[in-house]
C-alpha cells in the first residue's frame, strides 16, 4: 500500500500528471500548460483534503507506510551519528536506536523508536515496539548524556511497548517506570518529538522532557483507537469514534496544554517531502535548544518538574 | 429447564429465583478453594480465606483501616473531584460513569490517601479503590498521589501505596497518561531526600499504574497471587498467539523474575512493613 484511502484522489491526479510528463517529452507545447493546470488542481485538492482530516485519518497518517521514521530524521538532521548498542545486561533492542551525534556541530545524544520499512526490517525492529532492554538502553544513553553534558533529543514513533511474554518476564513495567523517574530529573536539556505514533506508556518512556513537540499529523494517546474501541465500545470497528473521543491529534493536545510545539508538515504530509520536513524539524530543535541552554540547570529542572506537576484537570471544593 | 426438572410435577417444582432462603451476603464462597465461609469470620481474618489463604480484594478505606494504627488519621486531598474535561463519551458518558462510580463506592475517585501511624511511626499511606472504575488513574488519582508524597516529603515520613488498578483511565485520555510521569517525578524527589517509598501491589496492578509509581518502590511488595503486569493477559495472548504459562504475571512469577522484593500475607503486612521501615529510617518500634 503506497497511499491511504483519502489520498487516492491525489494519487490518481498525480498519476495523470506523470503520464502527461512522459508524453510531453516528445511533442506538443500545450501539454506543459495542461500539466501546470493539473498541478495547481492537485495542490488545491491536497489542501482541501488535509484541511478537514478526521482524527481517525490523522491516526492513519501517523502510521503511513511511507512516513519518515526516526533514522530518516537522524540522518537528515544530524552529522557524525554513531549508533551505540545494548543495555549492558541482556540484549540490544533494535526497536530503539540511539547514539551520539552533532546538531550543527553541537554534541547531542539522539534516541528514537524505529519501525521497519520492509518486512524483514519490520520484524528486526519488532514493528517499533520496544522491549525492556530497549528502554534500558535508552536510559543508559540518557545518563551518559548527563555525564558528558550533551542535550538529549528523542524521536517517538511506536504503537506501544511490546506486549509479550518475555517482555513481562524482564520487567516491561519497571523499565518504563524507571525511565520516567530518571528523565524527570536528568541534568541536561531534553527535547522530545512525536514523529509518528505516540503509543501510550511505550511512547512516554522516552517522552519526559523540557519540551514535548509533535509533528502536525502525528498522534499521542493513552491507548490506540482500536484498543480503546474494543474495550469501551466492545468492537474494534469503532476505532474512528474512539480516535475522535481520545483527542489524539496535535492540535487538540496543544489546546489542552499537553504539548508545547506543533511542527507543521509539508502539504500532504511529511512523506511527500521528507527533506523539507527534516529541515523544518531541525530549525525548531535548534531554536528550542538555544532557549533551554540559556537557563541554568536548577531552573531547567524546576521548570520540567512544574510542567509535569501541572498536568491534570480536576475541581477542588 | 433440564429434562430432569421437566419430569418433576409442577406443584413441587421450585422456581430458581425464589430459592434464596439464605440472606444474601451472610455466606461467601471462596473463589479459590470453593469453601463456603461465614462472612464475619472472613472479615475477622482480614478478608483472607482461612482455609486456603486466598486474598479477597478489599476496598481502599478498609485497606487503610487494616494497615494504619487506630487513632488519629487525616485524609489528604479529599476535596479533589474528577471532571469530564474532554466530554468523553463511549457507550456511556464519562460524566455519568463518574456519578455512578461515586454512588457505588461513596468515594470521589479511585485513590484514598491518609496520614497516620504505623506501629507508632508517622507515615503517609494511600490505597486504590478498585471498584471505582477499575481503580483507573486519572487526574485526581495522580494529584492525590502527589499531594500524599509531598506531605511525606515535608514531614519526612515514609510513604506507602497499595495499588489495585487496571491502569490509566481512558476517559481522561492523555491527561491520564501524563499522571504516570507526574507520579514518577514526585518519587524522584522522595528518593533524593531519602524518604522511603514502599509500593504494595495487590490484585490487580496493571498498565499505567504498574508502569509508573507501583514499580518504583525502594521496596516492592506484593500480596500473594496478585496479577501484576504491564500488558493484560488477553492482549499478550492475542499478540503472541500462544497460551500463557501457568502462574504468568502472578506475584510468585514476579518474585522469581526479580521484579519484587517480597510477597507478604495481608495478615502480616503491618508487622513486616513496620519492621522494614523502622530499619530503613533508623528507628526502634515501640513495644
Amino acid at each position: 500500500m503506497r497511499f491511504l484511502d483519502f489520498e487516492r484522489p491525489i494519487a490518481e491526479l498525480e498519476a495523470k500528471i506523470d503520464e502527461l510528463r512522459h508524453m510531453g517529452s516528445d511533442n506538443d507545447l500545450n501539454i506543459s500548460e495542461e500539466i501546470a493546470h493539473l498541478e495547481s488542481k492537485s495542490d488545491t485538492l491536497i489542501e482541501k483534503i488535509f484541511s478537514e482530516l478526521t482524527p481517525w485519518q490523522v491516526a492513519q497518517m501517523a502510521r503511513h507506510p511511507l512516513r519518515p521514521y526516526a533514522m530518516d530524521y537522524i540522518n537528515a538532521i544530524f552529522t557524525d551519528f554513531e549508533e551505540l548498542h545494548g543495555d549492558r545486561a541482556f540484549a540490544d533492542d533494535e526497536a530503539i536506536v540511539g547514539g551520539v551525534a552533532r546538531l550543527d556541530g553541537q554534541p547531542v545524544m539522539v534516541i528514537g523508536q524505529q519501525k521497519g520499512r520492509d518486512t524483514k526490517e519490520k520484524v528486526r525492529r519488532n514493528f517499533g515496539m520496544p522491549r525492556p532492554e530497549g528502554y534500558r538502553k535508552a536510559m543508559r544513553l540518557m545518563q551518559m548524556a548527563e555525564r558528558f553534558k550533551m542535550p538529549v533529543m528523542t524521536f517517538i514513533d511506536t504503537p506501544g511497548a511490546y506486549p509479550g511474554i518475555n517482555a513481562e518476564e524482564r520487567g516491561q513495567s519497571e523499565a518504563i517506570a524507571r525511565n520516567l523517574f530518571v528523565m524527570s530529573d536528568l541534568k541536561t536539556p531534553i527535547i522530545c518529538t512525536v514523529i509518528g505514533e505516540g503509543g501510550s506508556g511505550g511512547a512516554l518512556a522516552i517522552g519526559v522532557g523540557d519540551r514535548v513537540m509533535m509533528l502536525q499529523y502525528s498522534t499521542y494517546s493513552v491507548i490506540s483507537p482500536e484498543g480503546c474501541a474494543s474495550i469501551l465500545w466492545k468492537s474494534a470497528d469503532k476505532a474512528p469514534e474512539a480516535a475522535e473521543a481520545l483527542g489524539l491529534t496535535s492540535s487538540h493536545l496543544m489546546e489542552q496544554g499537553l504539548i508545547d510545539v506543533i511542527i507543521d508538515e509539508p502539504a500532504g504530509g511529511a512523506h511527500r517531502d521528507p527533506e523539507a520536513m527534516a529541515q523544518r524539524l531541525k530549525s525548531v530543535l535548534l531554536s528550542e535548544l538555544t532557549q533551554l541552554q540559556a537557563l541554568d540547570m536548577d531552573t531547567l529542572l524546576e521548570n520540567r518538574y512544574q510542567r509535569l506537576m501541572g498536568f491534570g484537570k480536576f475541581t477542588e471544593r | 429447564m433440564s429434562w430432569f426438572e421437566k419430569l418433576i410435577p409442577s406443584r413441587i417444582r421450585t422456581d430458581a429465583s425464589s430459592k434464596k432462603s439464605i440472606p444474601e451476603g451472610l455466606w461467601i464462597k471462596c473463589k479459590s478453594c470453593s469453601s463456603v465461609l461465614y462472612r464475619a469470620e472472613l472479615e475477622r481474618n482480614m478478608d483472607v480465606c482461612p482455609k486456603c489463604s486466598h486474598h479477597f480484594r478489599i476496598g481502599a478505606r478498609r485497606r487503610l483501616d487494616l494497615f494504619l494504627d487506630e487513632g488519629e488519621r487525616e485524609e489528604v486531598g479529599a476535596q479533589l473531584e474528577p471532571i469530564d474535561i474532554l466530554k468523553f463519551k463511549d457507550s456511556k458518558k464519562y460524566k455519568d460513569r463518574i456519578v455512578q462510580a461515586q454512588k457505588a463506592t461513596e468515594e470521589k475517585d479511585a485513590l484514598i490517601a491518609m496520614q497516620g501511624q504505623l506501629k507508632g511511626m508517622p507515615v503517609v499511606a494511600a490505597a486504590f479503590e478498585f471498584k471505582f472504575m477499575g481503580g483507573s488513574m486519572g487526574s485526581v488519582v495522580g494529584e492525590r498521589f502527589v499531594r500524599a508524597a509531598n506531605l511525606a516529603l515535608e514531614q519526612e515520613r515514609p510513604f506507602i501505596c497499595f495499588s489495585a488498578s487496571g491502569g490509566a483511565r481512558m476517559q481522561e485520555a492523555l491527561f491520564s497518561l501524563m499522571q504516570m510521569a507526574k507520579t514518577s517525578a514526585v518519587l524522584a524527589r522522595l528518593s533524593k531526600k531519602g524518604i522511603p517509598f514502599v509500593s504494595v501491589m495487590t490484585d490487580p496492578t496493571m498498565g499505567g499504574v504498574s508502569a509508573s509509581f507501583a514499580m518504583l518502590g525502594d521496596i516492592n511488595v506484593a500480596e500473594p497471587n496478585a496479577l501484576i503486569g504491564f500488558a493484560g493477559p488477553r492482549v499478550i495472548e492475542q499478540t503472541v498467539r500462544e497460551t500463557l504459562p501457568e502462574g504468568f504475571q502472578r506475584s510468585e512469577f514476579l518474585l522469581e523474575h526479580g521484579a519484587i522484593d517480597m510477597i507478604v500475607d495481608r495478615r502480616e503486612m503491618r508487622d513486616r512493613l513496620g519492621s522494614v521501615l523502622a530499619i530503613m529510617t533508623h528507628q526502634q518500634l515501640a513495644g
